[in-house]
């Protein structure tokens, strides 16, 4: 049930680099971090790429294969022809560091630019009281497992550096709409959206939602009703008021 | 001398898993200037694959739980081997702990009420860890990651955020710790992965919070991180492991196909109703209750299927067993040809709950399933068996401050500390664990960092060098004839482990892994990589193998000494748990010539009103005859 297969793996680094062609050997069951693996163990020690769990629950093995953003240890070879070439190329909207290893800071710069949870005042560790139907919005953003790979592949900023600046993009907008939708959370996340993490880029093309391995509906569930709060509270910031206090536990 | 990156810290927290991520939060919170250091990237620690949850007796489904049911649950499943005063304060602290990332922005499930909900686990009595589906770990480790980022925008002080203070070096692994002249700690030594470059951080204080030993075995749960690097570099900093001998093996990792084999398959599963059955269909686990167990578990199938839903009055179903019971019951029911076509057994939750309900409790469960093995778990039974998961033992270390034996500056938290779980842990156990005392050790390192009134120990440049020297060696050996590959002698390590200190074990077999163990270490003497340093991950195991190697020496003479059968260690030579070996910890410290030295030490005898409150009974299944003759009579 073996065979070989015909692998490009992208080799280089910051300076340039070339698709390097490799025979190996893949068996049944396998997935491509698989076969990046025995790469490294007979072929080329020194290939780097990042992972950890190998079970689609770290979001370190990001890549693209044939083109198409995805996590390594979630892609099985049993979804590629046994002939057909399987090309491995790094993430292209992050500088390369080495081989399939990018520099993935701008995530990290960006995440620390969201304002924190703001935890309520009036209640003690232990006093919080929410319904699971409540919280139940924002869990399904806490699914993400940052492979960052819905930001390499959203067009704002995938050939466009210049855009870093200003978008936050997806992972992190979904963020804001993450802790805005917190039954308990004390800040008003709307005008920041717009105004400092570049909502307002989105031109809601679901790129985002498609290749995220969570399966998250970052568009229709966070980006969307992030940017119908922003429109209404534009005309009328009752409105905002309004959806605020409304969402307050009861007990 | 070495052009070597500097930087001055109070505390340097070794690793940003729940240990050190909640360690490095306690010290900031302290007024520490802190460095957290972590191989990975931030946020990708081993914690965030934690699935079940995380135990705390809050008592939000079942309000008979409290901190002394917790205390009994966890010293029963460590069989009496538990340093109870970690036991103690871990099971009263935890509900705080847990309660306390909720300010953090943490979302957990809710009940009815709007309160935590808490499920069923193994060897918990009540329903007892807090959980997000089955993704625990990743609410965890990124409500932490959350934290920091918070404390640092705290000290950006309404600007943008400041790392000042609190600094991530991610991506970065520490190779050498280094003490002053007085033996005190002075500082760590280390490269980064992306430039190979050296990069040295001075501190009076160090928190180890690395993790496990895993990768040293070939069927595991561990991911490439787990190397023992927080146990060997507290061995050769002079500290000492406790109790090495004690590995989990969890009894449901992945079966099929080969290249996930060990992957794992949540305790939720069966905590949520999934069964054990053999190829005869049988629920064989009913075969299985030991006798200090019998009483505490449900003896038919209809008995335990009710307890699901009516826990006061039935008990519970033997699936539910701890860990190292059902792992060593499947491993009896393969070797009597009763496994599933793969070599496990099936675990089946298909047949006892609605698909929408396996959907809404285990969905990443389902995901991996359907993703890496081709199986819809709402419609089939999974094949699973005992996988290499966690390692009880670790460094030794004062239960209140997480202070480690013989080295001043230096303390452990999390997986890479030993005591608390005793010979086997609970599920849920760790990440309470984590909390607990990672924020202890914060508090500990600080206050030591304290006492120095500002006079910090001094690094040399001779010791930068020597460490530098000694990281750079394989690729010396690069050319050279008769070298070796990194590789294949992690591969040779990962076998033996597996096929001779694995989860049954034997006198021989152990003195022949010990062989094997010698020559590894001898050739890895001749490891050589190619490459250069920038991002060379043959070069980064041929430093981890060094780890690894010292680890699995530690295990094995440990293993080989103690005469006894007892949770994550069983011996086919001496099947019996033994209880004048419960009165026994082995200590494994490094001697100058590079072996391991593994000693004896008692045990220190519970505290009183901790040992009031189990029944004699119970007490005298693992007590020997003379602790029983010195209990306190009970009053009626
Ligand atoms: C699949 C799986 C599921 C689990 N489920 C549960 C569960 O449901 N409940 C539960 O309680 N427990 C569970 N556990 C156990 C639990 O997750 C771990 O024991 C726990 O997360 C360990 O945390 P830690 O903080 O000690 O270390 P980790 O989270 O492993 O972090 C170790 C850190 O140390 C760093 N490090 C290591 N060596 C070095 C070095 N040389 N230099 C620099 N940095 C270094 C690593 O990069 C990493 O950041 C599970 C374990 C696994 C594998
Ligand atoms: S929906 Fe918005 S965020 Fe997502 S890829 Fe399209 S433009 Fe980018
Ligand atoms: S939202 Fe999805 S694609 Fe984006 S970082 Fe998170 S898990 Fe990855
Ligand atoms: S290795 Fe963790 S997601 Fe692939």
């Amino acid at each position: 049930m073996s065979y070989t297969a015909h692998f490009r793996v992208w080799r280089g680094d910051a300076e340039g680099g070339d698709l390097g062609d490799f025979q190996v050997e893949v068996n049944e069951g396998e997935v491509v971090l698989d076969i990046i693996h025995r790469l490294q163990a007979t072929q080329a020690g020194d290939l780097a790429v990042r992972w950890n769990c190998k079970a689609g629950k770290c979001g370190s093995c990001s890549a693209e294969i044939n083109g198409r953003p995805r996590l390594m240890c979630m892609t099985r070879m049993s979804t590629f022809a046994e002939d057909e070439t399987v090309t491995v190329t790094p993430m292209r909207a992050f500088p390369v560091i080495k081989d399939l290893v990018t520099d993935v800071s701008f995530n990290y710069e960006k995440a620390r630019q969201v304002p924190a949870f703001a935890p309520p005042k009036n209640l003690q560790p232990g006093e919080y009281r929410m319904a699971q139907v409540d919280v139940e919005r924002s869990q399904e953003f806490r699914k993400c497992i940052e492979c960052y790979l819905c930001q390499d592949t959203c067009h704002v900023v995938r050939d466009h550096e210049e855009n870093k600046k200003a978008f936050a993009g997806p992972r992190f907008l979904m963020r804001i709409a993450e802790l805005d939708m917190h039954p308990l959370d004390a800040k008003d996340r709307q005008h920041a959206a717009q105004e400092e993490f570049g909502l307002g880029f989105c031109n809601i093309t679901k790129c985002c939602t498609e290749v995220c391995p969570e399966h998250i509906k970052i568009t229709d569930n966070a980006l969307i009703p992030m940017k119908e709060r922003v429109v209404d509270r534009k005309y009328d910031p009752l409105v905002w008021l309004g959806s605020k206090i409304g969402r307050r536990p009861e007990r | 001398m070495t052009e070597t990156e500097k930087h001055n810290y109070d505390v340097i927290v070794i690793g940003a898993g729940g240990a050190g991520l909640r360690a490095a939060i306690a010290a900031r919170e302290a007024g520490m200037r802190v460095a957290v250091i972590c191989k990975s990237l931030f946020g990708k620690a081993h914690t965030v694959m934690a699935e079940g949850g995380i135990a705390a007796s809050m008592g939000n489904v079942n309000s008979n739980d409290n901190w002394q049911v917790h205390f009994r649950d966890t010293m029963r499943g460590g069989k009496f081997l538990n340093n109870w005063r970690m036991a103690e304060l871990h099971a009263k602290e935890a509900p705080q702990r847990v309660w306390e990332l909720e300010t953090y922005g943490a979302l957990f499930d809710r009940t009815v009420d709007g309160k935590i909900s808490q499920r069923n686990f193994g060897g918990h009595e009540y329903p007892r860890l807090a959980h997000v589906g089955d993704r625990t770990g990743l609410e965890l480790i990124r409500t932490l990651q959350q934290k920091i980022v918070s404390l640092q925008q705290d000290d950006g002080q309404g600007g943008p955020a400041s790392d000042g203070k609190l600094k991530v070096f991610a991506e970065c692994t520490i190779t050498e710790l280094l003490k002053d002249d007085g033996g005190r700690i002075s500082g760590a030594f280390g490269y980064w992965r992306e430039s190979g470059r050296f990069v040295l951080f001075r501190a009076p204080a160090v928190i180890l919070a690395t993790g496990g030993i895993g990768k040293s075995f070939k069927v595991t749960s561990n991911s490439w991180e787990y190397t023992g690097d927080g146990h060997a570099l507290a061995l050769r900093a002079g500290s000492t492991l406790l109790n090495m001998e004690f590995v989990q093996f969890h009894p449901t990792g992945m079966v099929w196909p080969p290249s996930v084999k060990g992957i794992l398959v949540t305790e939720s599963v069966r905590g949520d109703g999934g069964v054990l059955r053999n190829s005869d269909g049988k629920r064989f686990m009913f075969n299985y209750v030991p006798s200090v167990f019998r009483g505490q578990y449900a003896e038919t199938e209809e008995e335990g299927d009710r307890w699901y839903t009516d826990p006061d009055h039935n008990k519970r179903p033997p699936e539910l067993l701890p860990r190292d019971e059902v792992a060593r019951a499947i491993n009896s029911e393969v070797k009597a040809g009763r496994g599933s076509p793969h070599g496990g057994v099936f675990l089946d939750i298909a047949s006892r709950r609605s698909a929408e309900e396996i959907l809404r409790r285990l969905p990443s469960m389902h995901h991996q399933f359907k993703e890496l093995a081709d199986v819809d778990i709402t419609s089939e039974p999974m094949e699973v068996g005992p996988t290499c998961h966690y390692v009880m033992g670790g460094v030794e270390v004062d239960p209140d401050t997480a202070a480690a034996a013989r080295v001043p500056g230096l303390f452990a938290a999390g997986e890479v500390a030993g005591g608390m779980h005793g010979s086997n842990r609970l599920g849920g156990n760790s990440l309470s664990d984590l909390l607990v005392f990672g924020r202890r050790a914060g508090v500990g390192a600080a206050e030591y960092v304290s006492a120095l009134g500002g006079e910090y120990p001094a690094v040399t440049d001779a010791q930068i060098d020597e460490a530098a020297k000694s990281a750079l060696a394989p690729f010396d050996a690069a050319g050279v004839d008769a070298s070796e590959n990194p590789y294949t002698l992690h591969q040779e390590l990962q076998q033996s482990m597996n096929d001779l200190v694995g989860i049954i074990r034997k006198a021989d077999e152990m003195e022949q892994a010990l062989k094997t163990l010698d020559d590894l270490k001898a050739r890895a003497q001749h490891v050589a990589v190619e490459g250069h340093r920038q991002f060379n991950p043959g070069w980064h195991l041929a430093l981890d193998l060094r780890n690894m190697l010292a680890v699995s020496e530690c295990v094995a003479r440990a293993a080989l000494i103690r005469e006894e059968s007892r949770g994550g260690h069983t011996r086919d030579d001496f099947p019996e748990m033994s209880s004048q070996w419960r009165q026994v910890n082995l200590i494994c410290s490094l001697q100058p010539s590079g072996s391991v030295d593994v000693v004896q030490q008692p045990m220190v005898s519970m505290r009183e009103d901790l040992i009031g409150l189990f029944e004699t009974d119970e007490l005298s299944k693992y007590l020997t005859n003379e602790e029983l003759a010195q209990l306190p009579s009970k009053e009626a």
